[in-house]
């Protein structure tokens, strides 16, 4: 029997490493040519279109068969230059026009617009370029300059912004620039891949799905329901080994490849097209989103299956593995292909603000105040489920009801993430960076949502029946809650200490600054950021830097490196948010039983949050750690019973910060005034 | 300022000096053989399994002794001078001290049958026992004898089936662990072991080890006459106090270092905890041997008292204890005999899979609840040692179960099942209280 579902496995690992294999094989089964057809398609028939197919045949490069992707793509981008280029020659700027501009100039040093119109011709193109001009430099009529060579030096001196201009107008540049690159590559395929795309996607990923299951399946009978952590440190793939870092590796190339060069992974997008097709509708077609949130969802049921397996004695364990598998599935997967196949405002409902740190963007705003009433009431649950929804539940269940039962990261820690929870540093060391980096950037996404916000709403003079709800409104709106916050923190320490005087002050210090700024920033100064900052930037780089390097690259991709849970200790806002509230004001703690602890160490080695549970329960105290994600593991692998997550009064009992060990009765130790 | 000295890094001698450094500011030594820092011993298993690694099993980071001023000292003491007061180490160096604690620990029995001695055959206790097991077993060992049924041949048995090693398990008892579990519960860890494929053979026991040509163990014989053939055999037939180095010592011995209720040796200064200790006197209910972590713990806890200018008296109070056997978890609070007295009345409740159950002892005439062993099911404890102190019956416990429960939430609850069996049995009608939040927590 155990001879038998041993080979079953190793078959299963042998399909799924095959399967494997193949799904990255894929990426490189498909031959390229670009036709002047995939252009008009991708791009419409615009100028542009008209100025790559011009770059493209003078290069040679249309109608031409690449076998390699990556030459494909290096020429695909000598052509969008090249295409750039040949815009600018038609409708940029250069020293010839204020050259011509020049010699119109009747009064030296004195900027005339009819010199700058007789300067350009009749054509409509010339006419539009004069337009442009004179756009920009018309302020120049208001100033003196002391002689021709000045005024042309100051003319001079707006080219490149004129053609940043045009380009941006027609040209082929930053985000829009990556969406073509990586549409045209996608259309540009042709070959084995596209010729056979159903046996590959069969063999892919059905392939995959079969070996993981015929390796996970039989572990359902492997011996009577009981966790078994059994060679973990022994293992080269749990135990920071080769095989971990091998995984590892892929995951962070995948993450570098999804974010940054998502032309060299179209194929798989290719592969997922029906799937996209037969969720989304006809006119649908799969993005690299698309494409991460097929696989994200996938890889969640999959090892949600051998969840299953190996929690399966243990109920708390199923029905939370059962609840991330259900919001991903339902929430993050398939209602938004839902929304949008009906043409209302896609999004994960579930996902809150700040950990959707995009939420809030002026395009969403715009998108959701202006998409009729589904729009708004998205918008309404957004702001409800951010301000009221989060902190209410955080009360009664502590933050495990979102961070371990409904979050899709969270979702993907516990699933895929589970064989590596016992790599997570435990150290004093790691707790101290901790809570400086998480509530850093807790504190960054904050402010950085309050500028983008506010830049994004009209002043009082921009203000239309439409758009009512003006900046000043939007102070006014976060002092009243700020200060019901700090009122809510101040009554709370004041009935016990909860936090350490420091840290309180520190709370308080902060919040307290916020308010001022923006008041003196929006009220005395009437900047236009209200930091001080350019919050498009702010943003950019956020979404660089915490988006997808933190919570991508670093999140998943270091699970075998740093445990499952590294963003959501280190840099989750909204983690970080739901902790303070779990460690103010909550119902939840996990219980300590008494004396029965013998400070094994299951709980900490297990605890992905780096939680040294063990020093709490060797003393008789609770944990009530603001960190704690409610996984439950720490109770599931103790051997003596001794830990319990639960919902009790929020009494000072709840953290005892000097507790009795109960069993000795002669010493009533570290019992305050004791009676005994 | 006195120096204090502890012999041993275990649970006893680490509590002892972590309470003295809060009560005082006396130099502390921990003096230890077996490993520079604490590590918790009952851990040791989870490190052979790939559980843990050692670094996982230290309770302290390694730079908490120094911030707490505790020097700790890696060396094998060999005698003990209590009239210089000093302890001689095996290098012949000395320390002095001021007053002396022994945490020393234990060592596993052997009861003088040929062959113990042989290269394969070992207990398991100390840190260097895993190595040698590690050693011992790391290749070509197919099957493995256990020699007596208790909590460290169980933990042994695990270690070995998750290295895919056969184990067959000799009993002298006709149930598992027979000295401490009735009848019932030592059945359902037997039919678990079982389930493990634990080859189990009960009233069965050892004769002697057979080596092969290189001393190796080769097979055992048993008192059947039976020959067993393996490559391993743990020695798991108890353990008993480590005190041979005090042979020579005026620090009186016999089972172990014989003590008073305050810890106390016959030498003014010197004091025993934890597993080494003796009692002259037991406290009530209790044994004058107890090696278990908690009372280890409590007699560190109890003679730092002592130490720091609180003379105490060793009181522990109501017993309990735990274990897990395979995939089944132990509780037990109160006193539960093996055989019970015939003034105990007994309940006894088993889960339909064979796998859970409660055994509850109270007194025949007053019905006072004395004790519950309890398996498969978690209790809380501070509701037990509260209902043992205040001395309810058994109707109070039946009725108000719910509120003991520790399971993980979501759980199966058994209260309904347990009280109907009996209430049938007992021709009583009592209904059960739901759980109350303000019970528990006030």
């Amino acid at each position: 029997m155990h001879i038998i579902m041993r080979n079953i496995q190793k078959t299963g690992l042998f399909i799924f490493i095959a399967g494997l294999l193949v799904f990255i094989g894929s990426l490189s089964l498909s031959n390229f040519r670009l036709t002047a057809e995939i252009i008009d398609d991708r791009i419409g028939a615009t100028t542009k279109a008209t100025y790559l197919k011009k770059a493209a045949e003078t290069l040679h490069i249309t109608d031409r068969e690449y076998r390699s992707k990556f030459g494909f793509i290096r020429d695909l981008k000598i052509s969008f230059n090249k295409a750039n280029d040949l815009l600018l020659a038609d409708y940029g700027f250069t020293r010839e026009d204020v050259d011509r501009i020049m010699a119109h100039i009747t009064t030296p040093g004195v900027y005339s617009e009819e010199a700058v119109a007789a300067a350009f011709g009749n054509g409509s193109i010339d006419i539009s370029r004069q337009e442009k001009f004179r756009g920009s430099t018309s302020w120049m009529a208001s100033q003196t300059y002391h002689n021709n060579a000045a005024l042309r030096k100051a003319m001079e001196q707006k080219l490149p912004d004129l053609n940043q201009e045009v380009l941006q107008g027609v040209g082929f540049q930053g985000y829009a620039l990556s969406e073509y690159t990586f549409k045209i590559t996608k259309s540009a395929s042709e070959g084995i891949l596209t010729d056979h795309l159903r046996a590959i996607f069969i063999l892919s990923f059905l392939g995959t799905i079969l070996g993981a299951l015929l390796f996970i399946v039989p572990q359902f009978k492997e011996g009577p329901p009981g966790i078994k952590n059994n060679g973990i440190f022994h293992h080269p793939a749990t135990n920071r080994g080769w095989l971990g870092m091998i995984v590892g590796g892929m995951l962070i190339l995948f993450y570098i490849f999804l974010y940054w060069f998502p032309e060299y992974i179209t194929n798989w997008t290719l592969l997922l097209d029906p799937v996209k097709k037969w969720l989304g509708g006809p006119d649908a077609e799969a993005d690299r989103w698309f494409l991460y949130g097929f696989l994200y969802t996938l890889v969640m049921l999959v090892m949600g299956i051998r969840m299953f397996a190996k929690y399966r004695g243990n109920a708390y364990q199923m029905v939370r593995t059962t609840s991330v598998l259900f919001f991903q599935t339902g929430f993050a997967f398939i209602i938004p292909e839902i929304m949008a196949r009906f043409n209302l405002p896609a999004r994960d409902l579930k996902n809150a603000w700040p950990l959707d740190y995009t939420g809030f963007y002026d395009y969403n705003l715009e998108a959701l105040t202006t998409g009729g009433g589904t729009g708004k009431a998205i918008l309404f649950w957004m702001i409800g489920l951010a301000v009221i929804v989060v902190p209410v539940m955080v009360y009664f269940f502590g933050k495990r009801w979102y961070c371990s039962w409904v979050c899709g990261c969270g979702g993907l820690a516990e699933t895929l993430g589970d064989p590596y929870r016992q790599l997570s540093d435990k150290s004093l060391k790691s707790w101290k960076i901790e809570r400086w980096m998480v509530y850093s950037v807790m504190v960054f996404v904050y402010l950085m949502t309050l500028a983008v916000v506010y830049t994004y709403l009209p002043t009082a003079e921009q203000a239309t029946p439409d758009k009512w709800f003006t900046k000043g409104n939007f102070i006014a709106l976060i002092w009243v809650a700020m200060a019901i916050g700090m009122g809510l923190l101040f009554y709370w320490q004041k009935q016990r200490e909860r936090f350490s005087k420091k840290t309180f002050l520190t709370m308080m210090g902060i919040s307290g600054a916020v308010l001022m700024v923006i008041g003196i920033s929006h009220f005395v100064l009437k900047a236009e950021n209200l930091f001080f900052f350019n919050s498009y930037q702010v943003r950019a780089w956020y979404g660089f830097l915490i988006g997808s390097a933190f919570a991508g690259v670093v999140g998943t991709g270091f699970y075998p490196l740093m445990g499952n849970r590294v963003w959501c200790r280190f840099g989750c806002p909204l983690a970080a948010f739901m902790g303070l509230i779990q460690r103010i004001k909550s119902r939840f703690r996990i219980t300590t039983n008494g004396g029965q602890c013998i400070s094994c160490g299951n709980c900490s080695t297990y605890c992905e949050m780096g939680i040294d549970v063990r020093a709490y329960a060797q003393r008789g105290q609770n944990i009530v750690r603001s960190s704690c994600v409610g996984c439950g593991v720490c109770s599931a692998v103790c051997p003596r019973g001794v830990l319990k997550l639960e919902n009790g009064p929020d009494n000072p009992e709840r953290i005892q910060e000097n507790p009795i060990i109960i069993g000795n009765d002669g010493v009533a130790l570290n019992l305050k005034n004791s009676g005994k | 300022m006195e120096h204090i000295v502890i012999i041993g890094n275990g649970i006893s001698g680490i509590t002892a000096a972590r309470h003295i450094r809060k009560r005082s500011n006396h130099r502390i030594t921990v003096i230890s053989a077996e490993t520079d820092h604490f590590f918790s011993r009952t851990a040791l298993m989870y490190i052979y399994m790939g559980h843990m690694k050692y670094e996982n099993t230290k309770p302290y980071e390694d730079h908490f002794w120094k911030k707490n001023r505790i020097d700790l000292k890696r060396a094998y003491v060999k005698r003990v001078d209590t009239d210089n007061k000093a302890v001689i180490f095996s290098d012949n160096s000395a320390m002095d001290y001021d007053a002396l604690v022994l945490a020393v620990g234990s060592k596993s029995n052997k009861f003088g049958w040929p062959g113990q001695d042989l290269e394969g055959v070992q207990g398991l206790y100390s840190f260097q026992d895993l190595q040698t097991m590690e050693h011992h077993t790391k290749a070509g060992v197919k099957r493995a004898v256990l020699i007596g049924g208790g909590l460290i041949g169980v933990e042994m048995a695990e270690m070995l089936h998750s290295r895919g090693i056969d184990v067959t398990f000799l009993v002298r008892e006709n149930r598992f662990w027979g000295n401490v579990l009735p009848k019932e519960e030592g059945e359902l860890i037997t039919r678990h072991l079982r389930e493990h494929h634990v080859d189990l053979r009960m009233e069965t026991e050892l004769k002697a080890i057979l080596p092969d040509k290189n001393g190796r163990v080769r097979a055992v014989v048993t008192h059947k006459e039976q020959e067993i053939e393996c490559q391993f055999v743990g020695l798991t037939a108890g353990v008993s106090p480590n005190i041979a180095f005090l042979k020579n010592s005026k620090i009186e011995t016999q089972r172990g270092i014989m003590v008073n209720r305050y810890l106390e040796t016959n030498i003014p200064g010197v004091y025993a905890i934890g597993d080494c200790a003796f009692f002259r006197e037991a406290p009530p209910g209790r044994r004058p041997l107890e090696q278990v972590w908690y009372t280890g713990r409590m007699m560190g806890e109890t003679v730092a008292q002592t130490l720091t200018g609180n003379r105490k008296m060793y009181e522990p109070g109501s017993w309990f204890n735990s274990a897990k056997f395979f995939d089944i978890e132990y509780q037990t609070y109160g006193t539960v005999n093996a055989n019970p007295a015939a003034s105990e009345a007994v309940f006894y409740w088993e889960h339909p899979n064979g796998k859970k159950c409660v055994k509850m002892i109270f007194d025949k005439s007053s019905e006072k609840f004395l004790g519950i062993n309890v398996f498969g099911i978690r209790m809380r404890h501070e509701i037990f040692d509260k209902w043992l102190r205040e001395e309810q019956n058994i109707d109070h416990v039946m009725t108000h179960l719910a509120d003991a429960n520790f399971d993980p939430e979501l759980y199966r609850r058994y209260e309904k099942d347990i009280l109907r069996k009996f209430n049938q049995e007992n021709h009583k009608n009592l209904s059960g209280q739901p759980k109350s939040r303000t019970r528990i927590f006030g």
